[in-house]
C-alpha cells in the first residue's frame, strides 16, 4: 500500500487553501486516508490521540477538497462523536466500561489486515498478467487502450485492410491517376523546339482527358517558373500564348 | 519424454483454460495418478531444463502451458497478444474482502471499505472475476458474491487455500474483548 503524498507540514492548524488538487482515487476511502494519517504520524492504533487525528482528518479532506464526499463526512463525524464520548467522565476502575474509540479501531484493523491481502493479490496478479496462456480470448477482445499507439502508416495500412475487404458500395468510382508532369514538360519543350510562338490548343489534345489537362497546365507553370517560356493570355478565355524564352533557350 | 508426457502437452497445448489433474488423468484411463504426476514434473523439467519460451505452471485450479514473462513486452508490443488491464486498488480492495469472506453481500463490503462498491462489483461481475453465489437472509435477500475460476486463474492460484491465511498476515484481527497490552499513553491526548 502506498501513501500517495508526503505529510503536509501545518496541516493541523488547517491554514491556507488546498494548493494542489489531488484525485480523490488517491486514497481508496475514508479507511485508507485515516490508516495513512495514522502511519504517518506514527501512531499507536491501539491508542489514537481521537481529538488530534481528528483535526487531521478534517484538514485533509479540505485539502484535498473531500467536503462533498458523503464517506468521508461521516467519518469525520464519527471521529467527533469518538472525541466527545471520550470527553465525558468516567469513573477509574469500573467494570463495563468500553473504549468509545474499539469499535473503529476494529475497522481499521479490519481495513489494514485487507489492505495486506490486497499486496498479496496485486504481487500475484502482476505475475500472471505478464504471462500468455495460448489463446486467451477474453483478452483479444478486451477493448484497446487509449490513447491508440499506433503510427500514420500503421493506421493507413489498417484503413486499407478494412477497405480491402469491404463490399464496394457502388455509389461512384474514384480512379486516381497520377499526374504525368515530366512528360508534360517533354511535350511543350518538344513543341517549342520547332517553333518559337505556341498556343494551349497545341500542347494538349483536344479530347485530353482531366489528368493531362492538368499535367500540361503544370508543366507549363514549371516551365515558367524555370523561365523556359513566358505565358500570356490576351483577355480572359482567350486561348493561352506561350513563347519560348531567350535566357531560358541559352540554358 | 516418454509418451505420456507428450499426451499432456498436447492436451495442454489445445487447452485455453487450466487444466486439472483429474481431467489429465483421463487422457489415458490405463495411467495411475503417479504416472501422471511424474509424467507433468517431466514435462516441467523438458521447459525448463532445455530452456523454452513457455513454462507448465500450475494454478487457476490446473495446469498451463504459459509464456515466460521476459517475452511479454515483445509479444504485446507486436500486438500479438495483449495483457488485461491492471485492476485499481478499489477494485483489488473489493476482491480481497470477497475472496476471503464469500458468500459475502454489497453492504457488507462496503462497510469494511468505508465506501459504497456497486460500482466496483458491477464491473468485477463484468469482468468475470466474482459471480453470483447465493442470496443472503434478511431483508431484501440480497446478493451474495464469491470469487470465480477466473479469479484463481488471473491471481495464478491453484485454489483459494493458497490465499495467505489470516492469521498469518501482520496484522491479526484482535477483537475489542482482548484487549491491546498495555501501553504508553501519548500526552496531551483527549
Amino acid at each position: 500500500m502506498t501513501s500517495p503524498q508526503a505529510p503536509v507540514p501545518g496541516v493541523a492548524s488547517g491554514d491556507g487553501p488546498a494548493t494542489f488538487v489531488v484525485e480523490l482515487t488517491a486514497f481508496n476511502g475514508p479507511l485508507d486516508l485515516l490508516l495513512s494519517l495514522i502511519r504517518d504520524e506514527k501512531i499507536d492504533i491501539y491508542d489514537i490521540p481521537i481529538a488530534h487525528i481528528c483535526t487531521q482528518f478534517l484538514a485533509k479532506m479540505h485539502e484535498l477538497a473531500l467536503n462533498d464526499a458523503a464517506e468521508y463526512l461521516e467519518m469525520a463525524a464519527r471521529l467527533v462523536r469518538i472525541k466527545a464520548l471520550m470527553l465525558l467522565p468516567r469513573h477509574e476502575g469500573v467494570e463495563g466500561w468500553e473504549d468509545p474509540r474499539a469499535e473503529l479501531v476494529r475497522r481499521l484493523l479490519e481495513y489494514q489486515q485487507m489492505r495486506e491481502i490486497v499486496d498479496v493479490l496485486e504481487r500475484l496478479g502482476e505475475d500472471r498478467r505478464n504471462r500468455f496462456a495460448r489463446a486467451w480470448s477474453p483478452a483479444l477482445t478486451a477493448p484497446p487502450q487509449a490513447p491508440l499507439a499506433l503510427s500514420l502508416v500503421e493506421l493507413l495500412a489498417a484503413v486499407d485492410r478494412v477497405l480491402r475487404v469491404s463490399k464496394d458500395p457502388g455509389m461512384h468510382d474514384v480512379v486516381p491517376r497520377a499526374l504525368d508532369v515530366d512528360g508534360a514538360i517533354a511535350i511543350v519543350r518538344a513543341v517549342l523546339a520547332l517553333r518559337a510562338e505556341a498556343r494551349w490548343r497545341d500542347v494538349v489534345r483536344a479530347d485530353a482527358e482531366p489528368w493531362e489537362v492538368l499535367s500540361a497546365l503544370l508543366a507549363l507553370l514549371e516551365l515558367a517558373r524555370r523561365s523556359e517560356l513566358r505565358l500570356a493570355q490576351p483577355r480572359p478565355f482567350a486561348d493561352v500564348e506561350i513563347r519560348r524564352e531567350l535566357a531560358g533557350e541559352a540554358a | 519424454m516418454n509418451s505420456l508426457a507428450k499426451l499432456l502437452e498436447a492436451a495442454l497445448f489445445a487447452s485455453p483454460r487450466p487444466i486439472p489433474t483429474e481431467e489429465l488423468a483421463a487422457l489415458d484411463e490405463e495411467a495411475s495418478r503417479a504416472a501422471i504426476q511424474s509424467a507433468l514434473d517431466e514435462l516441467r523439467e523438458h521447459y525448463n531444463v532445455d530452456g523454452h519460451g513457455v513454462e507448465l505452471v500450475e494454478q487457476g485450479g490446473g495446469w498451463q502451458i504459459l509464456t515466460r514473462p521476459e517475452y511479454t513486452e515483445a509479444i504485446e508490443r507486436a500486438q500479438m497478444a495483449v495483457r488485461p488491464h491492471r485492476l485499481s486498488g478499489a477494485a483489488l480492495e473489493t476482491l480481497a474482502i470477497i475472496a476471503y469472506r464469500q458468500p459475502i453481500g454489497r453492504a457488507e463490503i462496503a462497510e469494511i471499505r468505508g465506501v459504497d462498491v456497486g460500482a466496483i462489483l458491477k464491473s468485477l461481475l463484468e469482468r468475470g472475476l466474482i459471480e453470483v453465489t447465493a442470496r443472503g437472509e434478511g431483508l431484501g435477500r440480497p446478493l451474495l458474491y464469491g470469487t470465480t475460476p477466473l479469479f484463481l486463474e488471473q491471481f495464478a492460484l491453484r485454489h483459494l487455500g493458497e490465499l495467505p491465511r489470516v492469521d498469518e498476515l501482520a496484522i491479526a484481527l484482535r477483537r475489542p474483548e482482548a484487549p491491546a497490552p498495555p501501553e504508553p499513553v501519548p500526552a496531551g491526548d483527549a
